[in-house]
């Protein structure tokens, strides 16, 4: 898998052109430098040891001038690879200045450890859209992300689209980035944050305009209240066990602030900022013990009644 | 190349050798000590902490002293208190926090909610009395939170306000907020009042 | 007066060789006993235990690599806790940097500098001492502190607020903030001693553009170390601070600034591992010059490569913080910076390569290590230049690509050329010679094994790995890579093990050596092997940049020293003109009694700020005991040098 040599947006394209004409340049130099040392050794090799007592090499100034000028040429060529690769460098920040910015989808990214809060903005409030760990964004469209923390030093970076950004506490920053293709493309934080910093993913899934606007019309919705019995039971559960202190869904009295927000949790890929499928099976490992799978992770092991599990497993999964 | 068989060793090589092979041997000796102040221990079996049980408080009411072990009812595997654990101690802060005791009790100095940092307890500053009084809530506003945390996090909180009382020795104590300037100092204040000087409960350790 | 009369009774114009040779010993020598071991002042012996040390360190931090790789092998892997994990890189990497790699250059360069200038110890032979201990007093801190589960685990780079007092609690990073107080003391000192010993204390006729450029690169390398290392002391006592006594400097919410500690970090960080990597070139030069039998090519230009390095290095540090966010325009800046200082290395290189093509050159081991740096070198160096660009470097910032590409430089630049010089000065150090045929096949299983544990790596962080995880997924497809990673590093072990093993079969049963067996050009090769106590007989002179191929049948010795005190000749600062005898510091107690004081107190500063307070108290016991003045004065009279005698050596 070579996710910043297989680029899907503009940003990560430039930056692997760059790479590519970096490494052919310096490969040639390296090769032309190990070739200049093994040949100078093989050549001036000698033969027995009688050398090693015999006197030093005498010098001759001819030579010794030929020599120097063979080195200060290196060195121009040295300098002229050089100024090369600068130039490549601004062209290729020249080039990502220079990408468009108009009609741009707006994210606002604040890093937790260890999971990611999104949210789009929006000026009617009753529009915004909070989600954790998965990004979508439209294809061919720029798309601002603006990142903050909330306690620890984290870095943005999904390499098919785009370097990386850190999430600095009270130093907001953003990035741009942009997807040219559909597709679900993988990023983790890359900033060491602490005990599941290895465990911290996202997924940012590209996809049609229609798609896109579906996909968020869908995501404003409060949840749907559930019809089935086990789900209401999953849903008495929620609100009056210790999911509730934590999480948020809105629609129901569950509205902490400290967790992701299950709203449409089971509208997700993954579960555990990318760490599992979302799939009923690992999802009621996670909740048992979470510990098991993240050691360290502020989520605390849960001793649920079978019934109450099950319960909370059909609640979770209506929660499209 | 040619071994030469050799005269007796040098004695400062067969010095060195036997300093660092003791070096090696202590240090590796200190491996099998630990260091309870660093453990994290981060998956306790942790049941649901038990729903409060009504039952009659009828020994305490506002303003007696407190008696140690009074009602707790919940179901417990944690081995007791966190009191050496830093970092305990440090998550009970964290969930200080989260659920929202600042906004009754402050950071210890207390509101509506009666101080944390001072040296009088009503419902008894023993750990089982506070995993209790978290448990079960109290008259005057305590909610309870049992059923509704982890038993594990009850005792890291349990552990955090103990240390906001003055019962954690001073290199367990976590240390400033980042957002909040509360001097750790400030965290086991004790009270200057006349009760204190007589209110001395058997368990109580001295602060620092 | 009597004391002209002791003096002219001792100097060793009078003695005769025999007993000047038993009174130097007599006086030079290392006090002996277990007690005796703490009052050594001498260079030699305090460099061994400096090297011997580093060694034991870089081991155990190497043991803790091939236990992260193991964890690494495989996705999922539950061999190592995400806490154990982070310990261990964190030690891995503070143990590599602060307690083996600056050490050992320094430890190196106070052996040999002396040697090679011609004279009998360093400038300040007390001081030497302290700076021992408190390196080992630092070192210990920090692995005791492993044992105990007080590891640090926040990356040798620790930054907050991640190492502040909210996320990390209890006395773990403190362990680690208070250990870079001890390690940067120490490098402190060696630079001291280094600088003052290099200008003060050369043979007459070294002017400075004779030195070795080993000498030089030492010389370079303690100016950087006295503009660097104020910075960490700074920003580490400023983190102890924000968690001790709840001050405010990396505190956004107060005023302060997260980003403070990465500026004041890396300002100190980039010149380390030029620190680092200076000294390495300055013994490529020595090998070179002796393995090609001709003295370097361009000897100006690779002196002044060295210095512009030297100040280059200080002016790039941004470079590891172009993700956080900073103006365009000052970035630009730093990329510029980080490309300009591949020129003076590719003048360095060009100079040895075209010193070996032109030369006669003998392959022996110490050459086989030198290929292996140009070559490991070159490519990190490369991947290093790659990353001056941002763009691309906000690709590959903080994956495993930069792990790459640093244990490139790092292993590659120092390392090799450490290995490569400590074979060939093994036979000045012990008198033997390390086994050749071993030392071939310790070369080709390290360079094996570090290709086979690192190149993968380049390609892993370009497959999206990032640094510092204590796993990862299967689906991301890195599981291949990294368990050829770990195949490598189990290979690298066992080349380390060689080493060892070479040194300590050769140490017992090398061949004999003879004072200059690889037939060198530099003075410490004209002392018999291993060096005596007191260095020199009779201290030398030169008259060119490689001494001992250029010597004339009437080269001056220096004569007028006395053999019942510890003296040395302090020459001028350019061209080593003799100027008058110095008296040293004999043995003492005090260094060590200081840097035990020094030591509580910065410990019991890890628990309370009253550490400060009896630190001070008993270090300034401890410095009155050993500035306390003692004997009878010397006249100065006495001790101004005499006009230069011509005698035959």
């Amino acid at each position: 898998m070579r996710s910043v040599l297989d680029p899907a947006g503009p940003q990560a394209a430039h930056i692997a052109a760059l790479w590519w004409w970096m490494f052919w340049i310096f490969s040639t130099v390296f090769v032309l430098v190990i070739a200049a040392l093994l040949v100078g050794i093989f050549r001036a090799r000698a033969r027995d040891d009688a050398v090693m007592t015999s006197p030093s090499v005498a010098l001759q100034p001819t030579r010794e001038r030929r020599i120097g000028w063979t080195v200060a040429a290196c060195v121009g060529l040295t300098i002229v690879v050089l100024i090369i690769f600068l130039a490549a460098n601004v062209i290729t920040g020249h080039r990502l200045a220079l990408l468009a910015a108009d009609n741009a989808v707006t994210i606002q990214l604040t890093g937790y450890r260890w999971w990611w809060k999104v949210r789009y903005p929006d000026p009617v409030p009753a529009r915004q859209v909070t989600t954790a760990n998965e990004i979508h964004i439209p294809i061919g469209r720029p798309v601002l992300i603006n990142t903050d923390s909330q306690d620890v030093i984290h870095s943005f970076w999904v390499p098919s689209l785009h370097g990386k950004r850190d999430l600095v506490p009270g130093n907001p920053s953003a990035i741009w980035i942009q997807a040219d293709r559909p597709g679900r493309f993988e990023g983790q934080c890359a900033e060491f944050c602490g005990l599941q910093h290895a465990h911290m993913r996202l997924l940012v899934i590209a996809e049609s305009e229609e798609n896109y606007q579906a996909w968020l019309e869908a995501q404003r919705q409060a949840a749907r209240a559930p019809s089935d019995p086990l789900a209401q039971r999953g849903l008495h559960v929620f609100e009056t066990g210790p999911c509730a202190l934590c999480h948020s869904v809105r629609g129901t009295e569950a509205s902490g602030q400290v967790a992701p927000d299950l709203t449409h949790f089971a509208s997700r890929a993954t579960i555990a900022a990318g760490t599992l499928p979302n799939s009923p099976g690992h999802l009621a490992a996670w909740i048992v013990d979470p510990q098991h799978i993240k050691p360290g992770n502020a989520m605390p092991s849960n001793s649920l009644s079978p019934e109450d599990l099950q319960a909370l497993l059909a609640y979770l999964g209506g929660l499209k | 190349m040619i071994w030469q068989a050799q005269a007796p060793l040098q004695n400062s090589c067969n010095r060195k050798h036997t300093r660092v092979g003791a070096a090696l041997a202590f240090l590796l000796a200190l491996a099998f000590t630990g260091c309870e102040r660093e453990q994290r221990r981060f998956s306790e079996i942790a049941p649901l902490s038990g729903r409060p049980q009504p039952q009659a408080n009828t020994e305490l009411r506002p303003g007696m002293p407190g008696a140690p072990g009074a009602g707790a009812q919940s179901k417990t595997t944690v081995p007791a208190p966190y009191g050496e654990n830093g970092w305990a101690i440090s998550e009970g802060k964290r969930l200080y926090t989260w659920f929202n005791c600042i906004g009754c009790h402050a950071n210890g100095g207390g509101g509506m909610g009666p101080p944390l940092m001072d040296d009088k307890w009503i419902y008894g500053s023993d750990p089982e009395s506070i995993h209790a009084t978290i448990l079960q809530g109290r008259p005057n506003g305590m909610p309870a939170f049992g059923g509704k945390l982890a038993d594990q996090q009850v005792w890291q909180l349990v552990a955090y306000v103990r240390a906001l009382g003055g019962f954690a020795r001073k290199d367990l104590r976590p240390g400033r907020n980042d957002d909040m300037a509360v001097r750790s100092s400030e965290q086991a204040m004790k009270s200057r009042t006349a009760e204190s000087a007589g209110s001395a409960l058997p368990e109580r350790e001295q602060p620092r | 007066m009597s004391h002209d009369h002791d003096a002219e009774k001792n100097k060793d114009t009078v003695l005769s060789e025999a007993e000047l040779r038993v009174r130097l010993e007599q006086i030079w020598k290392s006090p002996d006993g277990f007690t005796g071991w703490f009052k050594n002042v001498f260079h030699k012996p305090i460099s061994e235990r400096m090297i011997i040390t580093s060694f034991v360190f870089f081991a155990l931090a190497g043991l803790l690599a091939l236990l992260m790789r193991v964890q690494l092998a495989v996705p999922e892997n539950t061999f190592l806790s995400p806490d154990l994990y982070n310990q261990f890189f964190t030690v891995h990497g503070s143990t590599m940097m602060f307690l083996f790699a600056v050490p050992v250059m320094q430890a190196v360069g106070l052996y040999f500098v002396p040697l090679m200038i011609g004279t009998r110890n360093l400038a300040f032979p007390r001081l030497n001492a302290f700076g021992y201990y408190m390196f080992l007093i630092g070192g210990l801190l920090l692995w005791v502190g492993l044992a105990l589960n007080i590891g640090a685990d926040t990356g040798w780079t620790s930054y907050v607020p991640l190492a502040g007092p909210e996320h990390s609690p209890g006395k773990r990073v403190d362990f680690w903030a208070q250990m870079i107080t001890f390690t940067e003391i120490a490098s402190l000192v060696a630079a001291v001693e280094i600088i003052v010993t290099t200008f003060k204390l050369r043979a007459p006729g070294m002017s400075l553009n004779r030195m070795p450029i080993f000498v030089w690169a030492m010389l370079v390398q303690s100016f950087m170390v006295i503009f660097a290392m104020p910075s960490v002391m700074l920003a580490s006592g400023f983190l102890a601070m924000d968690r001790l006594v709840d001050t405010h400097f990396f505190n956004q919410a107060e005023g302060g600034d997260p980003l403070l500690w990465q500026h004041l970090f890396w300002f100190f960080g980039h010149p380390e591992v030029y620190i680092i990597f200076i000294p390495a070139t300055g013994m490529v030069s020595a090998l070179v010059q002796s393995f090609a039998r001709r003295p370097i090519v361009g000897y100006t230009a690779v002196v002044l490569s060295l210095i512009a390095t030297g100040f280059l290095g200080f002016g790039l540090w941004v470079h590891h913080m172009f993700a956080v966010g900073l103006p365009q325009l000052g970035q630009s800046f730093f990329t510029a910076a980080s490309m300009l200082i591949a020129i003076p290395s590719g003048v360095q290189i060009f100079c040895w390569i075209a010193t070996l093509w032109s030369g006669r050159v003998i392959v022996r081991t110490p050459l086989l290590f030198v290929a292996g740096f140009i070559a490991i070198f070159v490519l990190g160096g490369l991947t290093g230049v790659m990353q001056a660009s941002v763009p691309f470097n906000l690709q590959v910032h903080d994956t495993f690509f930069v792990v790459a590409h640093f244990h490139y430089v790092l292993i590659g630049g120092a390392v090799f050329p450490l290995i490569g010089a400590l074979y060939y000065w093994f036979p000045k150090i012990t008198g033997r010679m390390m086994s050749e045929r071993l030392g071939g096949w310790n070369f080709w299983t390290f360079f094996i094994g570090f290709n086979l544990t690192f190149f993968p790596l380049h390609q892993l962080g370009l497959a999206g790995m990032p640094r510092r995880v204590y796993t990862y997924l299967p689906e991301t497809g890195w599981g291949s890579l990294n368990f050829i990673a770990t195949v490598g590093a189990a290979i690298l072990g066992i080349a380390v093990l060689m080493f060892l093993i070479n040194v300590t079969i050769s140490w017992r049963r090398g061949a004999l050596a003879g004072a200059n067996p690889w037939h060198a050009d530099t003075l410490e090769w004209s002392v018999p092997s291993p060096a005596p106590v007191y260095n020199y007989l009779y201290l030398p002179t030169v008259n060119s940049r490689t001494p001992l191929w250029t010597k004339a049948e009437d080269q001056p010795i220096v004569k007028g020293l006395r053999a019942d005190i510890l003296e040395v000749l302090v020459t001028n600062l350019l061209d080593a003109m003799p100027d008058h005898r110095h008296l040293l510091d004999g043995t003492s107690y005090w260094p060590f009694l200081t840097a035990v004081a020094v030591g509580i107190g910065i410990i019991t500063a890890i628990f309370t700020p009253w550490g400060v307070v009896i630190g001070s108290v008993l270090a300034f016991i401890c410095l009155a005991g050993w500035f306390w003045p003692h004997g009878e004065p010397v006249p100065d009279s006495s001790r101004e040098a005499g006009p230069p005698v011509q005698e035959a050596a």
